[in-house]
């Protein structure tokens, strides 16, 4: 029988915004009427720590937990995290990842090395990666916090329904809380958006759920 | 914070596990709450107080939230009370007569495990507390069945006049999952009764509560063996059937769809004839409970043959990923259900452990403790537990919440005669030190420990997400509230005045003049900071700075504060004129993350670190 749920998991660090993705991503699978569970693997991770979100939708969600092995996408906010996470992708899925690298402390003073090209271990290992830049995006149209619209405007061509969607989940929660950030942020999904687009016409790759 | 959107009945909406539980308190028409903030359990009271019509607050500690809520049990209004699993550990005292009393009006008590230690010192499994008190048990699987069990539990409590605990763990309270809401139902107190043989618990009224006791438990038992919320769900492939409880039950349903299975969700008193029923019906029975084998212990006393942590792990969740290969064992090699999904083994790739923020008060404070000499610090359970991490590795022993107190007068009565120039720190947070902490500082003030106490008030609870307390000056709801004065309340515990100092944290040499004076003194002194957490509203940011690369001549000293915008640049083997080779390391400020609180500024010797050029910020933390 096909496993008719669809399992995201969306990794960075503690303050860059994985939890918010992940729950506009909920919301747009909601918002078509499907059971959502969502869950977060985060051990004090407001303070810099690994933040993981596990996201799965379907007719019918039991254990809210993304196997290893199991993720349809893996969505990495930062370079090093879609590496650590990167076994937990199934075979034939897809990760999307941002090139920006945050280096903790540990690493800075030297106790640990960064991994000298995370994009290319990821392929190494035999996955589709799309790697971009979401941070210079961002910079670009001003805000660094249009980052996490940015990163979600790269991988709604990558799921089981329509961009437009997740979009439009996107530009609800901002209409509700800062209607004055609505046109950025659509801004931001659509500069995504096109930017994968680009990297996947230039790697002659075809989107995983097309 | 907003009021919370108070939806109509049956409106569907994706709610936390914790959010579900606030809906369906409120719903129950509960009248006081009280919680201590604890992960992952703080989001209930966080929520409940968004809702109308109820009294919340933040009590000091679990056991005082217990005693309120038992309060106002006797009052005859329903109540509920919320904590963490070590929380119940400092309840306990109260919990285990308040079963003797039992309730008048309904009373829940949420108690979360940290199953798979997120954000705990250690991993318990309350269900002991319902076979150790004496309570019904209540067990949910998601947030749907944490709201219909809370209803459920208000019901119960009332039927048998009996507290009931709701056991969550953290993937209960912070898994989100849709969840259909029904309409407030409002229950009137029904009024304070005189009744001493009731609620006065000497040892004459308690004997014959006792008796009591023993018969409600069996009543309980009928009920366990009645209740919808055990039910079996059918499956073709006898050869294992499964009993399981909590989120490990949606784990198993995930695992093994053809496998039959009981589910427990009103799991103590155990429902025994409807699990030696169920075991009948298959070859063999496999227990899958988080985290102690206490069900499968018990299965087996009553005769009941059954696996359970011979095949499965003991500590930690029980995911699918844990379950297969378990009962793979169990069935000698082949799984059931579903191909064993194969994965990539795990990439090695650096910890990322969770770390102080940029600015926090706490950085200067393990900057200026590390660079003591001879010296023993107990810490505490906060955010400064992280003092113990890189690069500061500044604590010697963490316990328990409050413990820094005790422990350090008991590191300086035991001290070794090669240890008598020890000097003995505490560390402990402004929540910490109400919670459990003062009766510490009065223990070593009473018997005249030689002890330098660090109390850092940050003016909230840090590690929770900035919860309030009695030393912020405001309550729950965020309205003014008496504040606590920590000079004054230290004195009342018997510190000399001359031995409490205020000091500035951002102010090393103040702090590090302070330490240095405080721990040659053999006598108990305090040293109170007061520098806001740079989470909450009362922090302010200044201009950042940067270094000036030109001008850092590699010493790294800015890199021992450990702040995490301050970061490597490179680093170049140098000889000294001594011929002695030394790594020199030179820093760079990530100036969009800096918010200028100038603890890198006081370390750098050839003053490289300037004020930046205004830049875009970026947000590594919440404002």
């Amino acid at each position: 029988m096909k496993n008719t749920v669809t399992n995201i998991l969306v990794v960075g660090v503690g303050g860059q915004g994985v939890m918010t993705a992940t729950e506009i991503l909920a919301e747009a699978a909601i918002s078509l009427g499907h059971d959502v569970k969502k869950t977060e693997v985060a051990g004090m991770s407001q303070r810099g720590g690994v933040v993981s979100s596990h996201l799965r939708f379907g007719p019918r969600v039991l254990s809210p937990k993304i196997a290893p092995g199991e993720a349809d996408i893996i969505v990495g906010f930062e370079s090093a995290e879609a590496l650590r996470w990167s076994h937990y992708l199934r075979t034939g899925g897809m990760v999307l990842m941002n090139t920006a690298r945050l280096v903790p402390p540990v690493v800075s003073g030297g106790l640990y090395p960064y991994p000298a090209d995370p994009q290319a271990e990821i392929r190494a290992r035999g996955i589709e990666v799309h790697a971009f830049d979401a941070m210079a995006i961002a910079k670009q149209l001003g805000d660094m916090r249009l980052g996490n619209s940015v990163m979600l405007g790269a991988i709604a061509d990558h799921l089981p329904f329509r961009a437009e969607v997740l979009l439009e989940s996107i530009l609800q929660r901002f209409q509700a809380r800062k209607p004055e950030m609505v046109e950025l942020n659509r801004r931001a999904f659509t500069a995504g958006r096109d930017a994968i687009a680009k990297l996947a016409r230039a790697e002659l790759l075809a989107p995983s759920f097309a | 914070m907003a009021g919370i959107q108070v939806l109509a009945a049956q409106e569907r909406k994706l709610f936390s596990g914790n959010e579900a539980v606030a809906r369906a308190v409120w719903e129950s028409g509960v009248r006081v709450a009280s919680a201590y903030p604890g992960t992952p359990a703080t989001e209930m009271l966080e929520n409940l107080t968004q809702y109308p019509d109820l009294y919340a607050e933040w009590s000091v500690n679990e056991k005082v939230a217990l005693e309120v809520a038992i309060g106002a049990s006797i009052a005859g209004s329903r109540s509920f009370c919320a904590m963490k699993h070590v929380g119940l550990n400092v309840a306990s005292d109260a919990l285990m007569t308040l079963t003797l009393t039992g309730a008048a009006g309904g009373m829940v008590i949420a108690v979360a495990d940290d199953v798979g230690l997120s954000s705990s010192q250690n991993e318990q499994d309350s269900r002991f507390w319902g076979r150790f008190a004496h309570l019904p048990l209540l067990e949910p699987a998601d947030s749907q069945e944490a709201y219909d069990m809370v209803i459920a539990g208000y019901e119960l409590s009332e039927q048998f006049q009996v507290p009931v605990i709701l056991r969550l763990t953290t993937r209960i309270c912070h898994v989100k999952a849709m969840v259909t809401v029904c309409e407030r139902v409002p229950h009137d107190s029904t009024g304070y009764v005189k009744n001493p043989q009731r609620w006065v618990m000497t040892p004459g009224f308690a004997k014959s509560r006792i008796a009591l006791m023993f018969e409600r438990d069996e009543k309980l038992r009928a009920s366990a063996e009645m209740s919808a919320l055990n039910f079996v769900v059918a499956g073709k492939d006898r050869r294992v059937g499964i009993v399981s409880s909590g989120p490990a039950w949606m784990h198993v349903q995930e695992a093994f769809p053809d496998t039959p299975a009981l589910k427990l969700g009103f799991s103590y008193p155990i429902p025994i004839e409807k699990i030696r029923a169920f075991s009948q019906t298959v070859e063999q029975l496999l227990v899958v409970e988080e985290l102690e084998p206490l069900l499968e212990n018990e299965l087996r006393a009553a005769g009941i043959p059954c696996h359970g942590k011979d095949v499965l792990p003991r500590s930690g969740e029980l995911p699918p990923e844990v379950l297969r290969p378990a009962l793979a064992r169990l069935l000698g090699g082949e799984i059931p259900g579903d191909e064993a999904q194969r994965a990539l083994p795990a990439a090695q790739v650096f910890p990322r452990p969770p770390t102080l923020c940029t600015a926090c008060p706490h950085l200067g404070i393990y900057y200026t403790v590390a660079k003591l000499k001879n010296v023993t610090v107990a810490g505490d359970i906060g955010c400064y537990t992280l003092g113990s991490g890189h690069p500061w590795n500044a604590l010697d022993a963490v316990i328990c919440m409050g413990a820094s107190m005790g422990m350090a007068l008991g590191l300086d009565k035991g001290r070794a005669e090669v240890d008598k120039d020890r000097k003995i720190l505490a560390v402990i947070g402004d929540s910490t030190f109400m919670h459990m902490g003062m009766q510490g500082l009065l223990d070593i003030t009473y018997n005249r420990g030689n002890v330098t106490v660090l109390l850092l008030d940050n003016r909230t609870v840090g590690m929770t997400g900035g919860q309030d307390n009695p030393g912020t000056g405001r309550d729950v709801h965020g309205n003014p509230a008496p504040k606590v004065d920590f000079v004054k309340l230290c004195e009342a515990l018997g510190v000399k005045p001359e031995r409490i100092r205020k000091v500035d944290p951002y102010q090393l040499p103040e702090l590090a003049k302070a330490l240095r004076e405080e721990t040659k003194i053999p006598e108990p002194s305090v040293i109170i900071t007061d520098r806001p957490c740079v989470l909450i509203e009362d922090f302010k940011k200044q201009p950042a700075f940067k270094v000036a690369l030109d001008e850092c001549t590699g010493c790294g000293l800015c890199l021992d504060v450990g702040c995490p915008a301050i970061s490597e640049q490179r680093r170049e083997m140098r000889m000294r004129p001594s011929g002695k080779e030394v790594m020199m390391q030179f820093a760079a400020i990530e100036s969009a993350a800096c918010t200028g609180c100038g603890i890198c500024l006081q370390v750098c010797a050839p003053k490289a670190i300037v004020a930046a050029a205004p830049v875009t910020p970026i947000h590594f933390v919440k404002n």
